[in-house]
């Protein structure tokens, strides 16, 4: 174990390596580029591949493509780039392919603010591809975290067999801070088995558990992958009898599972103010939390890792603790619609700035106040 | 097929060879298409996909390839749903981007043979761009485009090979925009094996496709097909076998149209059927792969060394 001070792209192209990741197609794009740049870099070191791509809607068609060959695969983006890749997201979330996709967030829309952090893309990261389907989103509010959920995020989509997006954003994307690199080998790694003979395989079976098995191309399991709604074996299919047990078993895969939702909690007795925040702003919250007690104020701090599926209950049990939440956040107000529709609309004070720059501590005592 | 058939179509016995009664229980068709898929497909009566699907399927059997060995990768279209019959590893993808989720399946298995299936909008307007990036790396794949001139899946649109003054749904008064040749494409983009012919000729589309699929690096074969359904009705251009004959009487030989003097070359308008272009370059996954290895190595031994 060695101390070094890292960028947060870098903690996660290393969380990627950590994890297993042993391919990664990509587009260039600030402010994520670093972790293209690093796993360029890294990957041939450890007889992984890298390949740069003509374009983004191609680097998420390629990373679909490399883990359906059998190996661990990851793209990073930034805002325009993960519009593109919205079509293949919603292919990977239809065909069940394990992925993780990073958004380092720069302000939007459009072209927006290259260089400037945001936290503009959290509700495109839950329905930013159409058609309805589950997803898995985690954000980090540290260069550790961003090492840990990097690997958190290969874990759990392999588990289930489900896109992964590591939502960060420039803030801890650029940001240096000393990191604790553990020893890859000891980091734990999800390994997907088959244990079918191949003449009873089903790569989309809805028996036998919510998370079939994935058999990799050329293994002598020659099975159909497709985008159109289908069968157990993976056949295209316009039966509802066989459409309505798929839908079920993806969404209960997904609200069953109890790894999932991460968050950190943080309370104290009898405090009826709460704030809660991901990413970047959480350090605001953590900071504005700090001064608050200081001054001998009680307030509760929840911390989320896991925005999507959104923590509903544990944040259903920290309205039943208290009177207001502020939700800072580097938007106009988004992860907050998913807090007022589970805390009520009356009991949440949205803190949002949508310029580039951080939310400040001072806005967040602001609106304690009011 | 009857001489009963034939005659319905008004085709003359002597334009096909009729082959013997057994022939498609014995033939390495039926062998390689699955056995758990329901039949028939869903293409129109008539269609030319289907004479390229048995092509592909004699190519791969006639170089002794395991079956599961060989990935079939396939966008979005009527061509794109060849895939689903046919025995081997099947993904069909999204529109467009066969070529794309091919690149990364042969990074992750470089000794696989992967063939990226699609039709002419599938691979040059939505797909163009993957289109030349494959060829311009040279990556292992086959990219096999059926080429019906019409998007025929959403009935009848233009598409980028549709010729000029064609009608299609889209262009109800004909076409204006000036067709992508894509062999010359493929050439000018890198490939390093490309060849042409139509469904009137499966034996030589089953003959450069297995060529095609021994090539190490970026191969294009165009298989110049038909739409009678769509882009036929639209300009009046007959049944299904009125636009196989029009194919059969529309091309011309390499080595025949090589010996046209130069005046009658640049006047052709038919289509020109043969191997177009072979070059000798390194392949992808090759190189890149090597390099990967070479650093591999040197990695572990810089660790070794730390250790001692």
């Amino acid at each position: 174990m060695t101390i070094q001070l890292m960028q947060g792209n870098e903690a996660i192209a290393m969380g990627a390596i950590a994890a297993g990741c042993r391919f990664y197609a990509g587009y260039p794009i600030t402010p994520s580029t670093e972790v293209a740049e690093v796993m360029s870099r890294e990957l041939p070191k450890v007889g992984g591949k890298f390949i740069q791509m003509e374009d983004e809607i191609a680097s998420m068609a390629a990373v679909i493509g490399g883990r359906v060959g059998g190996l661990k695969s990851m793209t990073a983006t930034s805002g325009p780039g993960f519009s593109l890749m919205q079509e293949n997201i919603g292919y990977a979330a239809m065909a069940e392919i394990p992925c993780v996709v990073v958004n380092v967030q720069r302000l939007g829309p459009s072209t927006g603010q290259p260089t400037a952090a945001s936290q503009g893309d959290v509700m495109q990261a839950r329905w930013g591809t159409h058609g309805d389907h589950q997803i898995i989103a985690l954000s980090p509010i540290s260069v550790a975290q961003a090492f840990e959920l990097t690997v958190k995020a290969f874990n759990l989509s392999e588990k289930y067999r489900i896109p992964v997006l590591l939502m960060t954003d420039e803030i801890i994307g650029h940001m240096r801070e000393p990191i604790e690199l553990p020893d890859f080998d000891t980091v734990d790694k999800f390994e997907r088995v088959v244990t079918d003979a191949p003449e009873e395989y089903k790569a989309f079976r809805n028996d036998r558990g919510d998370v079939p098995p994935m058999a990799s191309f050329g293994r002598g399991y020659r099975y159909h992958i497709t985008g159109l709604f289908h069968d157990e074996v993976g056949f295209p299919t316009q039966r509802l009898d066989e459409i309505d047990p798929w839908l079920e078993r993806v969404k209960r895969k997904i609200e069953k599972a109890d790894d999932i939702l991460l968050y950190q909690t943080d309370y104290q007795e009898g405090a009826r103010l709460a704030v809660l925040s991901y990413g970047a702003s959480a350090r605001t919250a953590r900071h504005a939390v700090k001064q608050m007690r200081a001054k001998g104020e009680k307030v509760n701090l929840f911390i989320a890792q896991t925005i999507w599926p959104f923590p509903e209950k544990a944040v259903e049990e920290l309205a039943d603790l208290t009177d207001k939440i502020i939700v800072p956040e580097m938007n106009l107000g988004q992860l907050a619609l998913e807090v007022e529709r589970v805390a009520g609309r009356k009991k949440v004070a949205r803190v949002n700035r949508a310029n580039g720059e951080m939310v400040t501590p001072d806005m967040i005592l602001k609106a304690a106040e009011v | 097929m009857s001489e009963h058939i034939l005659s319905v179509h008004d085709v003359d016995v002597s334009e096909g060879q009729i082959p013997r009664e057994d022939w498609f229980e014995s033939s390495a068709t039926l062998h390689n298409l699955r056995k758990n898929k329901k039949f028939p497909t869903i293409w129109c009566a008539g269609c030319g996909i289907g004479v390229v699907m048995g092509s592909l399927i004699r190519a791969i059997e006639s170089l002794n390839l395991n079956n599961d060995q060989v990935a079939l990768v396939a966008g979005i279209g009527c061509t794109a749903r060849m895939p689903v019959y046919m025995d081997y590893n099947t993904l069909h993808t999204t529109h467009g981007r066969a070529l794309a989720f091919a690149t990364g399946l042969k990074i992750a298995r470089p000794d696989m043979k992967v063939i990226a299936i699609m039709g002419d909008g599938d691979a040059l307007a939505i797909g163009g761009n993957h289109f030349i990036h494959a060829a311009r790396r040279n990556i292992g794949i086959t990219a096999l485009v059926v080429n019906n001139s019409i998007y025929g899946m959403t009935g009848g649109q233009y598409s980028p090979t549709t010729p000029e003054g064609m009608r299609a749904t889209t262009a109800p008064y004909g076409n204006v925009e000036p067709p992508f040749p894509v062999c010359d494409l493929a050439i000018a983009a890198g490939a390093t094996f490309v060849a042409r012919s139509t469904v009137y000729y499966p034996l030589e589309l089953d003959k450069y496709l297995a060529q095609a699929i021994s090539n190490e690096g970026f191969s294009l074969v165009e298989a110049v097909s038909y739409c009678h359904t769509t882009y036929g009705r639209i300009n009046k251009l007959g049944s299904a076998a009125d636009m196989m004959r029009q194919l059969k009487d529309n091309s011309v030989s390499k080595p025949a149209f090589d010996k046209l003097d130069p005046d009658a070359r640049a006047a052709n308008t038919k289509i020109v059927r043969g191997v177009l272009h072979i070059k000798d370059r390194p392949e992808y996954t090759k190189i890149y792969g090597s390099l990967v290895e070479r650093k591999h190595e040197e990695e572990l031994r810089l660790r070794n060394v730390g250790r001692h």
